[in-house]
């Protein structure tokens, strides 16, 4: 079967450092992959090859479909209100006839009059979500949309996400360094770490834990967390973020 | 300034009475200052007579042609250089060099070239008005925010599209910026431009009255000037609220 994303010896390098050599990575129809790293690890720089926003210096991307793209930052047009950013994305009739429909979809359809400067974050999100829904993408890439709300906001958004990506059965590629977003939204979690960068770890969700903030992840999080290097969280495993989680 | 308009309106009134003050009781010559009232009188024979309207009419018709001709040279060439390393190239360093030039210093050669007739006066306005705009808007387009642009090239949204789109929405805060100042620029140009040669207008008011010694009538232009300036930026301002309602504060 041909995969929906497919990165073949990738190779990217930043100035000096290597950020990628020969890096491979593919992600099948229909299913949410996430990328966990930390900061400088060339996630974002992953995502950005497959967006077509960053040329490799070596290696193929293959991207099968429409693509939407979602930013750490909402990158609205200030002049234009909800509605007529989120049409900003439409083409044709057909999209443009979409949009009220996808305003409602991030539940937004009372604001759609207003300016982006009226908008609070978790809002402002959402309409962003909504703009990268327009064209009906096969494929959501996920740039960090979350890491600048706060931590409510931020699992209310997850569980947006969650069901957009289900009702619009889309196969989507999240970048994050949220341990428990990983967790809640992804079917495979793969860890990116080292200068070039490896995948230091690949986990897959087991069906029955995902989506669920209810299912005991415990020991898939502290695989992550040893893998991202942060050791100390196996001695101190019921922390306020690990409550989140379970 | 509007929460407080009696302190605004303190200074004027006050330059008002000093001004009555000493053309009645302060012994200037009527020929050195006229007073208020003579001023007043003469607005009021200009109005009944119809010159007034015919002056004010021919400075606002210079000021209106030579301000839309340097906006839409300024909009079409600031848009190519914003939008175009390569034109950027080609076109700014001239520009930047003309922009050197005192604008003034090209009366005797737009004498030269165009009489003294209307299109020299329009032509020096023009000038005068041009480069603000210019310069605000090749500002405004390099200061957009490139993240907003990566949004539209992830769209698909480029060229031509892109510029209509982005670029020059995103920039209209400078580019209004840029055109309040142009108009101020052009009311100065049109007094330099009338000065010189003219028949009717403001300009013309001035220099009439200094050949005939009338301070009556240079003070009724020099009002009638201030009013007309005054008026215009008014108008911009208004024009900027309206247009940028979506900033987060007007630009000053």
């Amino acid at each position: 079967m041909t995969h929906a994303v497919a990165v073949e010896k990738l190779g990217k390098r930043f100035g000096e450092k290597p950020l990628f050599e020969e890096f491979d990575l593919a992600v099948d129809r229909g299913e949410t992959v996430a990328i966990l790293g930390a900061s400088g690890c060339g996630k974002s720089t992953l995502l950005r090859c497959i967006a077509g926003l960053v040329r490799p210096d070596a290696g193929r991307v293959n991207v099968d479909g429409e693509i939407g793209l979602v930013f750490q930052e909402p990158r609205l047009m200030p002049w234009l209100t909800l509605e007529k950013n989120v049409a900003f994305a439409a083409r044709s009739g057909v999209e443009r006839a979409r949009v009220v429909e996808t305003i409602r979809l991030v539940g937004l359809e009372h604001a759609a009059h207003l300016l982006p400067k009226e908008l609070s974050g978790g809002m402002a999100q959402r309409a962003a979500l909504a703009r990268s829904l327009v064209r009906s993408p096969k494929i959501l890439l996920l740039d960090e949309p979350l890491s600048a709300l706060d931590a409510l906001l931020r699992l209310e958004l997850q569980g947006a996400i969650a069901q957009i990506v289900r009702d619009t059965s889309a196969t989507a590629l999240l970048v994050t360094h949220d341990v428990d977003e990983a967790l809640y939204l992804a079917d495979r979690i793969v860890v990116l770490d080292g200068s070039p960068a490896r995948a230091a770890l690949e986990l897959t969700v087991p069906a029955a834990k995902r989506r669920s903030r209810r299912a005991d992840v415990t020991a898939e999080r502290i695989e992550l967390l040893a893998a991202l290097g942060v050791g100390e969280a196996r001695a101190a495993p019921a922390r306020s973020g690990l409550r989140l989680a379970t | 300034m509007r929460e407080r308009p009696l302190l605004a309106l303190a200074l004027p009134l006050l330059l008002l009475a000093a001004w009555a003050w000493a053309t009645s009781a302060g012994g200037v010559k009527v020929y050195q200052l006229a007073s208020p009232a003579d001023v007043a009188r003469e607005l009021g024979a200009l109005a009944a007579s119809g010159l007034l309207w015919k002056n004010v009419a021919a400075s606002v018709e210079r000021v209106a042609f030579g301000f839309a001709i340097a906006s839409a040279v300024a909009i079409v060439l600031g848009t190519s250089v914003g939008l175009s390393r390569r034109t950027e190239a080609a076109l700014d360093p001239t520009l930047q060099a003309l922009r050197a030039v005192p604008s003034l210093a090209w009366v005797p050669l737009l004498l030269l070239w165009l009489g003294i007739g209307e299109t020299a006066k329009i032509t020096l306005i023009a000038i005068g008005a041009f480069f603000p705009i210019y310069v605000n808007l090749v500002a405004g387009i390099r200061g957009v925010d490139r993240k907003l642009i990566e949004v539209a090239r992830v769209l698909g949204v480029r060229g031509f599209d892109l510029a209509r789109r982005v670029v020059v929405p995103a920039a209209l805060p400078s580019l209004l910026v840029g055109a309040r100042i142009g108009l101020t620029q052009a009311w100065l140009f049109l007094v330099a431009a009338e000065l010189l040669a003219s028949t009717r207008g403001l300009g013309f008011m001035l220099t009439e009255g200094q050949q005939i010694s009338r301070t009556d009538e240079i003070l009724t232009a020099i009002l009638l000037l201030a009013l007309c300036g005054k008026l215009s930026e008014s108008g911009m301002r208004a024009l900027e609220k309206r247009l940028l309602r979506w900033t987060d504060g007007l630009p000053a």
